[in-house]
């Protein structure tokens, strides 16, 4: 178990490095000198070559690197050109916001998709089954932004009963910040359970026509405890998995709900720092976003011996 | 019965895919109105029989800016999912045959890749390419491909191991030759099954960026940008929002179904939701 841990965390530490130098590359593979695209064709020459060496661009490829490595196991992910603040309290502020959501999002989907998917399985080709997959292919037929539109127009404009524009945070009020996070975490709710629906129905199938499921019903054991004791653990797995690829595929797809609700998260930041070319920012967005990818993925590979044992050999 | 619902979904499913096409195929040549064409007297005008979806903010007629969406989204994801195929496929079998340091170095470059959203990886990639609609199908193209990778690769390595490819290679056939002859053409229905749910993928992030203000500009219409400025009038005019979004929503669906129908047939043991 301890040799498994020890060999998942090792792997992380080349990806890591080559997630660094592709952060580090993207800046230097945009076409055009940094220090012009920073500042606008506006700029002088000589507030430019004085940006160029505070930047260290004048320095071979390999120092800038390991000087901008240097300076983010420190902490320090550069200023902000827009309002020159640091830029990790920003990120920091801003990923608070987006995982709040993500986090709710996909822990309430995997509650209501395992059992479904789980039932769905259990009852496959009956009616309940049929019922389960068309809802689950028409959630995962909807793209978020859109729904979030429609339950926007129907809940915050037609009815009046939930804030339509805006944010509080949940530190500051946490009741009335609900209220703000409710429509954003419902449309996600609702989308990512298509997916994780069909995925625990197909894997809770595979199980379902396993040896031991029979071993277990012929031993009179009941119906809820096959399920519970025998299907769920073993058809966990490749939900786990599907888990994983949705939180990060919300991490960098958070922009388009963060639009759709005006919410300060992350996704947001980097459409904004995007627009306004505040490279520094998109650097942190991007270098924040994969390391905490890369997290999610050894933590999620670290939960599967939980489940099945086997893993670890 | 259970035979027959699937085949049923299929049918459906193509039939969809087919109209869309069609509809997107007969847009570059046709639409009922010049789908650029501003007349603010007539602006938000409600479906009617002159303008079946409506107009727009600028008095353009919606039906046609929908047509013409599927036209352009319809471009970019195809020719997307071509190139990230196309590449994938190349890179996949190129790992899986050498399966030394090539492999090795192949693989953790793709990992690396792979750690970043997908949507994420093509937003930096449109950096360096630039915001329009070649620098989307570069990177959509490039932000796919690593997926594909993977799972060529892996087919590649279960399938050389193989009885018929021990067989190619003991009656004298080189490397290349059971690759290409033996190897390659097994690999066809997981990359089948993976081509079609891809479209769907390349689609949502096509319309996101879009809606983002960050794929194919405007004038130009596409699904993702009408849904975008189609906020500002969601409750004067919501014909606006629901056109587009149902057309994203039924594309999607249609190659969900046709999807699981291809999956069934060519690959039933894949687990794909």
């Amino acid at each position: 178990m301890l040799s498994y841990i020890a060999r998942r965390v090792a792997l992380t530490v080349p990806t890591l490095l080559l997630v660094m130098v592709a952060v580090f590359a993207l800046i230097h593979l945009i076409p055009g000198d940094p220090a012009q695209l920073m500042l606008g064709d506006a700029a002088d020459d000589a507030t430019l070559s004085q940006l160029r060496q505070h930047l260290g661009l004048d320095r071979p490829l390999t120092v800038q690197f390991a000087r901008w490595l240097l300076n983010v196991v420190h902490g320090d992910f550069g200023h902000s050109i827009t309002n020159g603040l640091p830029v990790l309290p920003l990120l920091l502020e801003r990923i608070q916001v987006s995982g709040t959501i993500i986090l709710a999002a996909v822990t309430l989907a995997t509650l209501i998709a395992v059992p479904a998917g789980l039932i769905a399985a259990w009852k496959q080709n009956q009616t309940v089954d049929v019922a389960i997959v068309a809802g689950a292919t028409l959630l995962l037929s909807i793209p978020s932004f859109w729904l979030g539109l429609l339950l926007m127009l129907q809940f915050g404009l037609k009815l009046g009963w939930l804030p339509v524009v805006g944010y509080v945070p949940l530190s500051e009020n946490f009741s009335e910040g609900l209220l703000y996070l409710l429509l954003p975490i419902a449309t996600l709710v609702m989308i990512e359970s298509g997916i994780l629906t069909r995925m625990s129905r197909a894997s809770a199938i595979d199980v379902l026509r396993l040896e031991y499921v029979t071993h277990a019903r012929a031993k009179g054991v009941s119906e809820s405890q096959v399920l519970r004791r025998h299907v769920f653990p073993n058809a966990f797995g490749p939900t786990l998995t599907m888990i994983g690829v949705i939180l990060g595929n919300l991490l960098g797809g958070i922009a388009v709900l963060e639009t759709v609700f005006t919410l300060p998260g992350i996704g947001r930041l980097l459409v904004d720092a995007i627009y306004a070319r505040d490279y520094p920012v998109v650097q942190g967005v991007m270098l924040l976003t994969a390391l905490t990818y890369v997290f999610i993925n050894l933590i999620i590979d670290l939960c599967y011996p939980i489940f099945d044992p086997r893993v670890t050999t | 019965m259970k035979a027959f619902f699937k085949h049923k979904n299929g049918l459906i499913g193509g039939a969809m895919i087919g109209f869309i096409f069609v509809v997107a195929l007969a847009a570059f040549f046709w639409t009922p109105y010049n789908p650029l064409a501003i007349n603010l007297h007539i602006r938000l005008q409600p479906p009617s029989a002159t303008h079946w979806l409506g107009t727009d903010e600028f008095g353009r007629d919606v039906l046609s800016r929908v047509m013409a969406g599927a036209a352009a989204s319809g471009t970019v994801a195809l020719l997307s999912v071509i190139s990230a195929v196309g590449l994938g496929l190349f890179m996949g079998v190129v790992a899986g045959f050498f399966r030394n340091w090539v492999d090795r170095v192949l693989m953790a470059i793709n990992d690396t890749l792979l750690a970043f959203p997908g949507i994420l990886f093509a937003l930096g990639v449109m950096m360096i390419v630039g915001a329009n609609k070649w620098g989307i199908i570069i990177a959509l193209g490039l932000a796919y491909t690593p997926t594909v990778v993977r799972v060529v690769r892996g087919t590649v390595l279960s399938i050389r191991e193989k009885e018929y490819v021990e067989a190619s290679r003991m009656i004298g056939n080189s490397e290349l030759v059971t690759m290409l002859r033996h190897v390659l053409p097994n690999c066809a229905a997981p990359v089948a099954v993976l081509t079609t749910s891809m479209v769907g993928w390349v689609l949502l992030s096509e319309s996101a960026l879009s809606f983002l203000g960050l794929g194919v500009p405007p004038p130009a219409p596409t699904w993702g940008n009408m849904l975008a400025s189609s906020r500002q009038y969601m409750q004067s005019a919501v014909w606006l929002s629901l056109a587009p979004g149902l057309c994203i929503a039924l594309t999607l669906l249609g190659i969900n179904l046709l999807g699981d129908a291809v999956r069934d047939k060519l690959d039933p043991r894949m687990v794909v939701a």
